[in-house]
């Protein structure tokens, strides 16, 4: 059943394979950690203490692990789609049982060198097992009554099993990867449209079955002010923060509302307010291109791949990569309400790190082997 | 093969307009992302800046200098001391227990105190400071200073606080300062406005009419700090300015003697300038040490001072009210005469006693006074002939005459918040007051100043000053204030409507002081210079019985309580008078032998210092 069309491409040389990076891609990946070090830093106060030096050795590490990666070839991540799932699914499990519970939420297990946090694998991991499952598929087969369903139970096993740690954002965002994935592969246009007005209408109904601190957040964005000190706290000190950053921004490690501890969660979800408020206007929208640019690479990647697979998958990742960042922009700047999402890369993490290159590794090994065709 | 291909270009159309679609969402999502920034950074960039600086810029206020009191030798008599304190921020402290400890063994303070300090700890934030002790002796500020060494985190500190260097003398005029409470900070806008932790203010006194003027402005500090309210560094230090000193016009050298003479009784003593209406001395005695309440005066302290049978939380000569008695006579006198009710030639016959209405009204010597004109009758205080002056003069005329002469309201208006005003009784006043009708027999005790008239010492000053100027209206003052509040063309207005009347009255004072049979002749000084011209009093504080007129006890063998009070008015020199005075001693027995010996010794430092006054004020002029 195999087809060759091309029988020379299947083996590249290691110096080959190297001479097919994305360099632009690459370059810009090391910015952003660049860049994301150096905020870091900010956020200890001017000085190299833990959360610097953490956020150094992952970059370094996952850098490593994201180059090594594109070695591999594309063939190999689409062999083991599934089973990476199936993984990822029993580590979900397992941290149902044995996880270690940090504020309220088991979402950790205990590696001993690292605590993993397997929903944020499982944002990258669902693009892969979808993209594996649409991948042979006839478009004709696509809106049938059982790859709906199939494709449905692969998204919400995941969700289910991040909801009940609990973890609304990590899950939201599990179904947000899946769900463009879904769109890619061509599943027909109107049951987005049924599924968002659905969405809309039992909104009200969902608020009503929410945690009460979940209720709260939802509240609170729609008026911060209500309760400034309290459950607005958050949301109205990192507005201050972006608003008073200005058009250049208070300066690197003159970010007052940060290391005079106003802001909260500033390595993790605020780690953007903290940049905004030193590097100002200009420094944000700089930024923002950066990001732009690695998802435009994404893309034109997926674009020039031969194989389906390899484009589903950098279709769905970099759109999943778009929305990571969007939601934790818009969280930040009050137009959303607060969940938990990290901003890809900048923010201190290792789980939602090690995630991203992972797909930044898949990403650039379809560009590696972009010839390669897989049956 | 063909098919498998077709669906593959199928796929590929179709993952690719959806790509477009998708491309086209993500950028409306990122301009809408980019005017957030652009709304949230460039247009309320001002807006989020104010609060920004708002989170990380504190104010420290400082307890601002206060103003002084001087004299009006430029004595200071409220001023400003360095006190020693020792401050300790828990936070700066390794080991806490330790030092406080090492304190307590340091400072020999007592258990109840030692608590009070822990007590204190608990109660503020680590980095907030601990005040240990607010007023350390010297012995005991070098004691710490020389084990510092021992003591880390521990601040010997140097504060400023209020001295009252006379201790009691001032007491009743100036009053005290202590520490705020809410109501005063609640009354007053600039207490509100310049409160820190331990300000003091006034509480009584000027130290309390004139809060606003003496309190000054806080030293500003201004730190940024973190969000759990830590200073971590000075931005600014803005220095505050010191409240206004006032000038009084008190002598202090004469209120020392207005102390000393009422050591040991209660009263009042009070002198004035009777051309411009300053007050020179003004004493309540007994009186307390201002100096207990600025830290907080103790329990003890406080216990005994409330209840000491003599009151000294009262201020007798803007609070006592008081009958008369005969220092009433020479109003009762001058109605009369400017009434034409009398003349100097109009006589009456003193038998001890006289029957009016149905009942007996005796004079206060027994065998009476035989015939007596009205020079006599003041010099003598005959009281049967004010009983038939009175009763020709009705109260009504007597009350117009009284309250022309500043008798029944308050002389400083609203100065002191204490000051009471007396009382002038009239017909109308009963009639509303009472709801009944005026009985003669009360207008003829009121001719002798007893029944219902009440005064306070410092009107029987004012009455008595506004008599030896010539009779003419002056406004009383203690504190020298450059813009003065009264019309020019208020001042010397005449009170009179003859003025040959005033002069028979000081004539009739003058012979009751320096005449033999004058009631107040013992107490007289011969040298010119000195000389003055008073009238004695003496106020029953209860009816005397029949019982005990027969008894004719002395006054050392009556019950404290039921001794009647001793008053004398006088103004001297009598050539040129320049000072009026009034002494009340409660309790004291007679007027004469109590209080007018007072005045003898008064009227000596008065004039003497005359001269020193006189330079202060030329001086003054020349500066101008």
């Amino acid at each position: 059943m195999y087809q060759h069309t091309r029988l020379t491409n299947n083996n590249f040389t290691f110096f080959q394979k190297f001479r097919n990076f994305d360099y632009i891609l690459l370059i810009c990946i090391l910015l952003l950690g660049f860049i994301s070090l150096a905020t870091m830093y900010s956020t200890d106060g001017g000085k190299i203490l833990f959360h610097t030096k953490s956020h150094f050795i992952k970059l370094m590490v996952f850098t490593m692990m994201m180059l090594f990666i594109s070695f591999i070839n594309i063939k190999f991540w689409f062999s083991v789609g599934y089973l990476s799932y199936i993984v990822v699914v029993s580590l979900l499990v397992w941290t149902y049982f044995f996880g270690i519970t940090s504020s309220g939420s088991k979402r950790w297990m205990d590696l001993y060198f690292i605590n993993l946090q397997p929903s944020e694998l499982m944002k990258i991991f669902i693009i892969l097992c979808l993209a594996k499952y649409f991948h042979r598929m006839k478009l004709e087969n696509v809106n049938s009554v059982y790859t709906i369903l199939t494709s449905l139970i692969i998204i919400l096993l995941p969700m289910g099993l991040v909801i009940v740690q609990p973890d609304l954002g990590t899950s939201v965002l599990i179904a947000v990867s899946g769900i463009a994935v879904l769109w890619f592969a061509g599943i027909n246009h109107k049951y987005f449209i049924y599924t968002m007005l659905g969405f809309v209408i039992s909104l009200p109904f969902v608020i009503a079955f929410l945690k009460p601190y979940q209720k709260l957040r939802v509240l609170t964005f729609l008026n911060p002010d209500k309760d400034p000190l309290g459950a607005g706290y958050q949301i109205i000190q990192s507005k201050i923060a972006v608003g008073s950053g200005g058009i250049f921004g208070k300066g690197f490690l003159k970010g007052t509302q940060s290391y005079l501890e106003f802001l909260p969660e500033k390595h993790t979800d605020f780690i953007f307010t903290l940049f905004s408020e030193e590097f100002g206007f200009v420094g944000s929208v700089v930024l923002l291109v950066i990001y732009i640019i690695i998802i435009y690479r994404i893309i034109a990647i997926g674009a020039n791949s031969r194989s389906y697979f390899a484009k589903l998958f950098c279709y769905g990742f970099g759109a999943a990569i778009f929305v990571f960042i969007t939601i934790n922009m818009s969280m930040v700047l009050g137009l959303l309400p607060i969940v938990g999402s990290p901003l890809p890369i900048m923010s201190y993490g290792g789980s939602s790190m090690l995630a991203t290159m992972i797909g930044f590794g898949i990403v650039m090994s379809a560009r590696v082997h972009s010839q390669q065709l897989i049956a | 093969m063909i098919n498998s291909s077709s669906d593959n270009v199928k796929k590929l159309n179709s993952i690719n307009r959806r790509m477009f679609i998708t491309g086209s969402l993500k950028f409306f999502i990122m301009v809408g992302i980019v005017s957030r920034l652009f709304f949230l950074q460039v247009k309320e960039n001002k807006k989020y800046l104010t609060l920004s600086d708002k989170n990380r810029i504190r104010e420290w206020k400082l307890a601002p200098v206060r103003g002084e009191f001087h004299d009006y030798f430029g004595n200071v008599i409220a001023g400003n001391f360095e006190a020693y304190q020792l401050h300790v921020i828990p936070e700066q402290v390794e080991n806490f227990k330790y030092v406080i400890y090492r304190l307590k063994d340091l400072l020999e303070l007592s258990d109840s105190e030692f608590k009070k300090v822990l007590k204190k700890k608990k109660e503020i934030k680590p980095w907030e400071t601990l005040i240990v002790s607010n007023n350390l002796s010297w012995d005991k500020f070098s004691k710490i200073n020389n084990h510092l060494y021992d003591l880390n985190g521990v601040k010997p500190v140097i504060s400023i606080s209020r001295n009252y260097p006379f201790d009691e003398n001032f007491t009743h005029i100036i009053g005290y300062v202590s520490q705020a409470n809410e109501q005063d900070i609640e009354n007053t806008e600039l207490i509100k406005k310049n409160f820190v932790p331990g300000l003091k203010v006034g509480k009584i006194g000027l130290e309390k009419s004139f809060e606003e003027k003496l309190i000054g402005t806080n030293d500003i500090e201004r730190y940024e700090v973190n969000a759990y309210g830590r200073r971590i560094s000075q931005l600014e230090f803005q220095k505050g300015k010191k409240g206004q000193t006032l000038k009084l016009t008190v002598d202090t050298e004469i209120q020392k003697l207005a102390n000393e003479l009422l050591k040991d009784k209660a009263g009042s003593i009070c002198v004035m300038d009777i051309f411009t209406g300053e007050v020179i001395a003004m004493h309540s005695s007994p009186s307390f040490d201002p100096n207990l309440f600025v830290f907080g005066i103790s329990q003890d302290n406080w216990q005994i001072i409330r209840n000491d049978p003599m009151k000294p939380l009262l201020n007798k000569t803007l609070q006592g009210r008081y009958s008369p008695g005969s220092t009433l006579k020479p109003i009762v006198a001058l109605s009369a005469l400017e009434n034409g009710i009398i003349n100097t030639n109009f006589t009456v016959r003193c038998t001890g006693k006289t029957e009016l209405y149905d009942q007996t009204y005796h004079c206060w010597k027994k065998e009476g006074h035989g015939y007596v004109s009205l020079r006599n009758a003041m010099k003598m205080s005959c009281d049967t002939y004010f009983y038939e002056i009175a009763r020709k003069l009705g109260v009504d005329k007597l009350s117009e005459t009284a309250k022309k002469f500043g008798l029944g309201k308050k002389v400083f208006d609203n100065l002191f918040e204490i000051e009471k005003d007396g009382l002038i009784p009239n017909t109308q006043w009963k009639k509303n007051a009472l709801g009944k009708g005026w009985l003669l027999g009360e207008t003829i005790i009121t001719g002798i100043g007893q029944g219902y008239i009440q005064t306070t010492p410092i009107q029987l000053c004012l009455m008595t000053a506004q008599i030896a100027n010539g009779g003419y209206k002056i406004y009383p003052k203690i504190v020298i204030d450059d813009k003065d509040k009264i019309k020019p063309s208020d001042y010397y207005t005449p009170l009179y409507k003859n003025s040959r009347n005033i002069k028979i009255i000081q004539d009739a004072m003058f012979g009751s002081t320096n005449e033999v049979m004058g009631t107040s002749y013992r107490s007289r000084i011969d040298n010119p210079k000195y000389q003055f011209a008073g009238k004695t009093g003496t106020a029953q504080v209860k009816k005397i019985t029949e019982r005990e007129r027969e008894l004719d006890l002395k006054t050392s063998e009556i019950p404290y309580e039921q001794r009647d009070h001793a008053l004398y008015i006088a103004y001297g020199p009598y050539v040129n008078p320049r000072y009026a005075l009034s002494i009340v001693v409660e309790h004291g027995g007679n007027g004469s032998t109590t209080a007018a010996p007072m005045a003898k010794r008064l009227f000596k430092l008065i004039i003497d210092r005359h001269e020193m006054r006189q330079s202060i004020n030329q001086k003054k002029y020349l500066e101008i």
